[in-house]
């Protein structure tokens, strides 16, 4: 194995340069080789090469969501793979590649008037291979499901440097195994995913957001009465404090479809509720979403947990004792809660070890190496699933040639 | 050998839980799948998980094949077993163990009859929402085997949306929870892995599904075109309107007729050349306007009849034709070949061209139900298989069928499965690479792939693809 000295480094550099010509590497901010291959193709010769020469490498999007600070004697990046490969209006169906940024398929989807219904956490120049590789859903989840329920197939470079497709670009497909789920949330763990098939929504008619403020447990238990009202919302989010830098707790729901379904159901909501709601205006709702998906980088560690409905007060006292209050939302229709702030390693192993006592699992989305190399992404798998985990990540990196902390320390 | 097993199998279940005399087996020998049928060796059906992690890890100390199977209303061939492999049926496994309304979970046994859980859900307005044609009969077990479909998953998602966790038994007998109750993988997503392995993972013996509210307000409208490609083309502008309905259905002329024809005849009208069955579920304001949309589109693009319904008795009325559509076209020839495939949702009117004008070059009786809304095509052909010249005919049109659907993007199965229908196609679907990773992702669970062997790819195939192996 290289060890990334300086020697080692120009002759990988050197290296991939012959492979990439000269615009396919430069050095990242440590001088270390980041390769940016351009397709698919050139991507899976570096992970080929990669196994020839026993190097090991860090994987990297656009850079804004997990630093590549990991190990390795180089960085894979996809912001080569930028582009918006096909949309199809009649499909609802959008084919891009991995480092596309979320902007950037925003606005080839608009004059469309066409929408992917995810709002992740992070910047819009985020890369989608990014999003689905951590399975980061934001407030939307509610409405449209996890990331998973809006990938239709892809295209990933394993580690041995095959080229292999999952899924595909229909709306329903059960031809083979499904291993675009392994992919979705994987980290990498199982390959690069270097094209995305995603399903695709007509944009609203009308969208709506309303806020309410209050306490948090106030505002938790009417979020689940809001939930048991069966409303037509597609988030109802419950935000920290530091979320909008208010004295309060906040309570966002959101509305989307045809215009008179929204109105009714925003009455239905004031009616239900018995909260004070104000409406936003159609700016401040963008610009409220937008500070929404970004605050989780205000801290460097993220994490989620997924809750049963009927537990979700219980598991955000459990974060705010363990972690402290953080930046931390639930989504209350979804049961997914994220937190982001300052934590070391022991808090995060406590945490996952005391929502594993309520049959909660912890997924660490963000965070510098050490803490990733510490906690893992997943931390220890139940028993017998280590095993099956372990037999699947040599299946599609035989030699470990992706830097990705799976189970940390823990596994 | 044999009756040695049949004792320890006995051992285990109970002897009378155990089928090994011919006329037993040949209760098992088919599936809904016409066209093959395969006797077992031994038959057994366990009474709860802790026998069926048993038998498993004695089939594993005598590395005896097994193949499990739920209600058999699959249509791939996909629970078929051979002679050397022991069935594992699991209807007997069949209690809802816990509903929970307020977490809108259930947990139930693999055997659990579909239909029998959202009649368990409804006192606590809760459903399950997949619907396949068969779920009056067909498990919740085979459900996640196949990743079935059904109507109702254009807008609320196939069955590996409604999965949360697994307790499965591993081919070797080790028991392993995947996922979580509420949902989040707790690791790499191995339930979504799971789901749609066609039984090749493991034997799934307690399912955590997600239990969704019944809409509000549902309304079901239904449209009769004379031109087929009118009526494909009001399911694309539908579609692209944005309006989400929670069901798009099509029925062909041939279709129609056979309805008609039958004790299930709803009074539509046979000169027809399409219906659609359009059905809009939300609040009472939201299906207004999107009703409203609908309607407009539906006329626009040529529809000559209207019928709509909001009442439980009408609503099902107008659903008759399309839900025993298939029964109704088993009275047409001694056998029914349902194929299953799909494609974009914007050829659907090619694709439909196209398989007329297969139908009409090889003198086939193709009928077309189907849900549009997915692009999942349901062609019909009507045969008898006793007529090797027609069971021919049947082999090409299938085959035509799926190269067209694949010429355009599609894919071979929407939600039938390859069982051992289909493995021909996976070289014409997969690449080599792609079908070589799957082949070595089944043996990270079945490292000697005893679980339902012979299915999914063609065997030769998947040694030639073990890694090294002839390159």
């Amino acid at each position: 194995m290289a060890t990334g000295s300086g020697a080692v480094n120009d002759a990988t550099f050197d290296r991939l340069q012959t492979l990439l010509g000269p615009e396919g590497v430069e050095r990242d901010p440590r001088g270390q080789p980041r390769a940016m291959p351009e397709s698919d193709d050139a991507l899976a010769l570096v992970c080929q090469t990669a196994l020839n020469e026993g190097w090991r490498f860090r994987l990297e999007g656009r850079g804004s969501w997990i630093p590549p600070d990991g190990p390795g004697d180089l960085t894979v990046s996809t912001r080569g793979l930028h582009r918006i490969v096909a949309v199809s209006p009649e499909d609802l169906v959008v084919t891009v590649q991995a480092g596309a940024s979320l902007e950037a398929i925003r606005a080839a989807l608009m004059p469309h008037r066409l929408w992917l219904a995810l709002d992740p956490p992070g910047r819009p120049d985020r890369s989608i291979g990014s999003v689905v590789a951590t399975g980061t859903a934001g407030p939307l989840r509610h409405g449209f499901g996890p990331v998973r329920d809006h990938v239709l197939g892809c295209t990933v470079a394993t580690g041995d440097g095959r080229l292999v497709d999952a899924g595909g670009r229909v709306v329903k497909n059960v031809a083979g195994y499904d291993l675009t789920k392994l992919h979705v949330g994987g980290f990498g763990g199982f390959g690069i995913i270097t094209e995305l098939h995603l399903r695709l929504r007509a944009l609203p008619a009308a969208d709506a957001t309303y806020l309410a403020h209050g306490g948090r447990h106030a505002l938790a238990g009417a979020g689940q009465d809001t939930v048991q009202a069966h409303l037509g919302l597609v988030a109802l989010e419950l935000l920290a404090p530091a979320f909008a830098a208010l004295p309060e707790w906040t309570l966002a729901a959101r509305l989307t479809g045809a215009p008179e379904g929204v109105e009714a159901e925003a009455a239905r909501l004031e009616r239900e509720t018995g909260l004070s709601w104000e409406r936003l205006t159609a700016e401040r709702a963008a610009a409220f979403w937008s500070l929404v998906s970004r605050a989780p980088l205000g801290g460097p560690v993220a994490i989620r947990l997924g809750s049963l409905l009927d537990g979700i007060p219980d598991t955000m006292d459990l974060i705010v004792e363990t972690l402290g209050e953080g930046l931390l939302s639930a989504g209350m229709g979804t049961g997914q809660l994220r937190w982001a702030g300052e934590a070391g390693i022991e808090p995060l192993r406590a945490i996952r070890h005391r929502a594993a006592e309520r049959e909660i699992p912890v997924t660490l989305e963000r965070g510098p190496w050490p803490i990733r190399r510490a906690v893992g992404h997943f931390g220890a798998y139940r028993e017998g699933v280590g095993v099956l985990v372990s037999r699947l990540r040599t299946t599609f990196d035989p030699k470990g040639v992706i830097a990705v902390a799976l189970e940390g320390n823990e596994g | 050998m044999r009756k040695s097993l049949v004792e320890a199998l006995g051992r285990i279940a109970g002897s009378r839980w155990v089928r090994y005399r011919p006329a037993e087996l040949s209760t098992y020998a088919a599936d809904g799948l016409p066209t093959h049928e395969s006797l077992p060796g031994i038959v057994v059906l366990p009474g709860g998980r802790a026998e069926v992690a048993a038998v498993l890890r004695l089939l594993h100390l005598l590395e005896v094949p097994f193949v499990a199977r739920g209600a058999g209303t699959g249509l791939s061939g996909g629970a078929l077993a051979e002679r050397e492999s022991v069935l594992i049926a699991l209807t007997r496994m069949n209690r809802i163990l816990e509903v929970q309304p307020q977490r809108r979970r259930a947990i139930v046994e693999p055997g659990v009859v579909n239909a029998k859980l959202s009649e368990a859900a409804a006192v606590y307005n809760l459903h399950y929402v997949p619907d396949p044609s068969s779920q009056s009969a067909c498990t919740i077990g085979g459900n996640v085997a196949e990743n079935a479909g059904g109507p109702h998953c254009l807008k609320y998602g196939v069955t590996t949306n409604h999965v949360t966790a697994l307790e499965v038994v591993l081919p070797d007998g080790r028991e392993v929870r995947l996922g979580s109750a509420h949902g989040e993988p707790w690791g790499p997503d191995l339930v979504g892995l799971f789901t749609g392995s066609e039984g090749m993972f493991g034997v799934a013996v307690e399912i955590t599904v997600r239990l969704e509210p019944i809409p509000r307000d549902i309304r079901t409208i239904f449209a009769d075109f004379l031109a087929l490609r009118a009526a494909s083309e009001a399911v694309s502008a539908i579609i692209a309107s944005g309006v989400v309905p929670a069901a798009l259905e099509m029925m062909d002329q041939s279709c129609i007729r056979a309805v008609e024809a039958s004790i299930f005849a709803t009074g539509a009208r046979t000169d027809a050349a399409a219906v659609l069955l359009v059905e809009l579920d939300g609040s009472p304001e939201a299906v207004a306007a999107d009703g409203a949309i609908v309607e407009h589109l539906l006329r626009r693009h040529g529809a000559r009849e209207l019928a709509m319904a909001t009442a439980p008795a009408e609503r099902a009325r107008l659903w008759q034709g399309r839900k025993k559509a298939f029964g109704a076209l088993g009275r047409i020839a001694p056998d029914l070949a349902v194929q299953d495939a799909v494609v974009p949702r914007s050829v659907l009117p090619e694709i439909l061209d196209r398989i007329a004008a297969i139908r009409d070059r090889l003198g086939l009786q193709i009928s077309n139900v189907f849900h549009a809304g997915d692009g999942n095509l349901h062609p019909c052909i009507s045969f008898d298989r006793r007529d090797p010249d027609q069971a021919r005919r049947v082999e090409a049109a299938s085959r035509e069928i799926m190269e067209a659907c694949l010429a355009v993007g599609g894919s071979i199965t929407g939600e039938h499965g390859v069982g051992s229908d289909k493995m021909s196609y996976m070289p014409r679907a997969f690449d080599p690479p792609s079908l070589e990773l799957m082949c070595e992702v089944r043996r990270a669970f079945d490292a000697e792939e005893r679980a339902n062997p012979g299915k999914v790819f063609p065997l030769h195939s998947c040694r030639e693809w073990r890694r090294g192996a002839g390159r």
